[in-house]
């Protein structure tokens, strides 16, 4: 079902947790749906330089979310806006179909951490 | 690795000693039971015997009562469809429940289409049908009420007797499918007022791909599989005799060893259940404490999704299910623990075991010292976890 890349980042989340003093956090999903993911970044001179999750759901949705971290750390604002849904489910050996849509929402959760970090810089 | 199998309901393995009885039917007896010689006859003369074995099974009077289908889906289909064609004359209404298997509830629905009013009955907290609202739901024009014997996610067994008596009472025709309660619980068809009852085989350690209706005698229905004529014309095609033999002799050691296999297993049950609800907190059970198959240990752990718990346990050589939406074709939590009232929230936090013939005491025990962490660490990795759970 799931390839073995999805299974080695559910075995081993990377960058799992919260950042207490983040400057930016997203929030997406829906308990009822059964996924939430909670994403903080912390930026430095314009750069992820730390970020963390928290997930609600099934081995898709961690494995996306400790995913979405590897793939932003380090990265400018301008990059990390530009990871998409696909670019995560392709750098874990892909997901079955049925997982692309309700699962894979960490891209999602990125970017609204990083609009909220935006919005509390006061950058359009 | 510890190896712990705790999926029985959704497939055993079959038992060796039926797989045994199997063998000599697949290349030295391989004879068409519809045929004249010889090597046909003794065909047609184990499937019988297998015919009186899962006629005992259930309590039926006669092994002309029962009819070989291809498992628990045809089953269904051909009881619900063939008593609503046959008797339409009479009426075009027909009553379920809302917890059943989807080949009872999916026939429904497409019954509904071909023009068949539907009564869904709803059950309580525990899974119980309400046997009151039935009789309720029952009209001049009702020809079949349809109801599980016992619920196979959430371990519930219902009242057939006094349902039973409803359904006899304003002369109904009443369907059961026993698909999870075979082997479980004694299955007694005349006295429980069962006019039709689906089992299929592989659910009491025969093969899978075979089934079989018991059809009481005189109870009127029309068959979905036209052709030859086997099975009294009620499911044509050539039968499959190695898997008949297999679930008669599966029908015949389950027969023989229910009492004290379901006294063993309701024991690890609750062993599994009191150990997991007092080592973890947020933890509950779905389904009625007592009225309960032996086999079943249905349980639901909040902050945390069914798929990860399946996932985490099967790393661990544990193999479970749940009835999360993430594990299901439909992205829809089971539509059982909805009806039980879970809102969707809980429902994904379901984990599902069902015990079996060779689950031991060992194997329970394994799974009460791992899961703890396991649920603590997905409780760890989940936003929605309280913070005090974590400390």
């Amino acid at each position: 079902m799931y390839s073995e890349k999805v299974m080695e980042h559910f075995r081993n989340p990377r960058n799992m947790g919260e950042i207490p003093d983040a400057d930016g956090v997203g929030t997406v999903g829906n308990p009822v749906c059964g996924d939430v993911m909670t994403v903080y970044i912390k930026v430095k001179e314009n750069r992820i330089a730390d970020i963390k999750f928290k997930t609600f759901g099934c081995g898709a949705a961690i494995a996306t979310s400790s995913m979405i971290t590897e793939l932003a750390k380090g990265k400018t604002i301008d990059e990390a806006l530009k990871i998409t849904r696909g670019d995560v489910a392709e750098s874990l050996g892909g997901l079955p179909p049925i997982k692309m849509h309700c699962s894979n929402l960490a891209a999602d959760a990125l970017h609204e951490a990083i609009k909220d970090y935006q919005a509390k810089k006061g950058v359009k | 690795m510890k190896k712990a199998y705790m999926d029985y309901g959704a497939g055993t393995l079959v038992d060796p000693r039926v797989l045994e009885a199997m063998k000599p039917y697949f290349t030295e007896v391989f004879g068409n039971p519809s045929s004249v010689h010889s090597l046909g006859q003794e065909a047609k003369r184990a499937m019988e015997e297998s015919r009186k074995n899962v006629a005992d099974f259930v309590g039926a009077e006669t092994k002309e009562e029962i009819i070989f289908t291809s498992g628990a889906t045809e089953s269904n289909n051909l009881a619900i469809k063939g008593v609503a064609y046959r008797n339409r004359n009479r009426g075009n209404h027909i009553i379920t429940t809302t917890i059943e298997h989807m080949s009872v509830i999916n026939t429904f629905k497409y019954l509904q289409k071909e023009g068949f009013k539907t009564t869904y009955v709803t059950v309580d907290k525990y899974g119980i049908v309400d046997a009151e609202a039935l009789r309720n739901a029952i009209t001049d024009q009702t020809i079949l009420v349809s109801v599980m014997y016992a619920n196979g996610e959430i371990g519930t067994v219902e009242p057939i007797k006094e349902i039973g008596e409803i359904a006899h009472e304003k002369n109904i025709c009443f369907h059961v499918d026993a698909v999870a309660a075979a082997g479980q619980v004694p299955i007694d068809v005349i006295n429980e007022h069962i006019d039709l009852l689906s089992l299929s085989s592989n659910d009491f350690y025969g093969p899978k791909g075979v089934g079989a209706l018991y059809i009481k005698t005189g109870t009127k229905i029309q068959p979905i599989i036209h052709g030859g004529g086997q099975e009294r014309g009620l499911r044509s095609g050539t039968e499959n005799v190695p898997a008949v033999v297999g679930m008669g002799e599966a029908a015949k050691i389950s027969k023989r060893e229910m009492e004290s296999e379901s006294v063993r297993l309701s024991e690890l049950r609750d062993r599994l259940i009191d150990g997991v609800l007092d080592r973890i907190p947020h933890s509950f059970l779905n389904g009625h404490p007592t009225k309960r198959l032996p086999n079943n240990a249905n349980l639901r752990f909040g902050y945390i999704e069914g798929e990860s718990l399946i996932l985490s346990l099967d790393m661990e050589g544990v193999a479970t299910s749940s009835g999360s939406a993430c594990t299901s074709k439909t992205l829809e939590p089971s539509h059982v623990l909805l009806a039980i009232g879970l809102a969707h929230e809980e429902a994904h936090g379901s984990l599902v075991f069902t015990l079996g013939r060779w689950t031991t005491k060992d194997q329970i025990d394994y799974v009460l010292k791992i899961l703890p962490g396991i649920v603590r660490r997905l409780r760890a990795i989940s936003p929605l976890t309280p913070k005090e759970l974590l400390r």
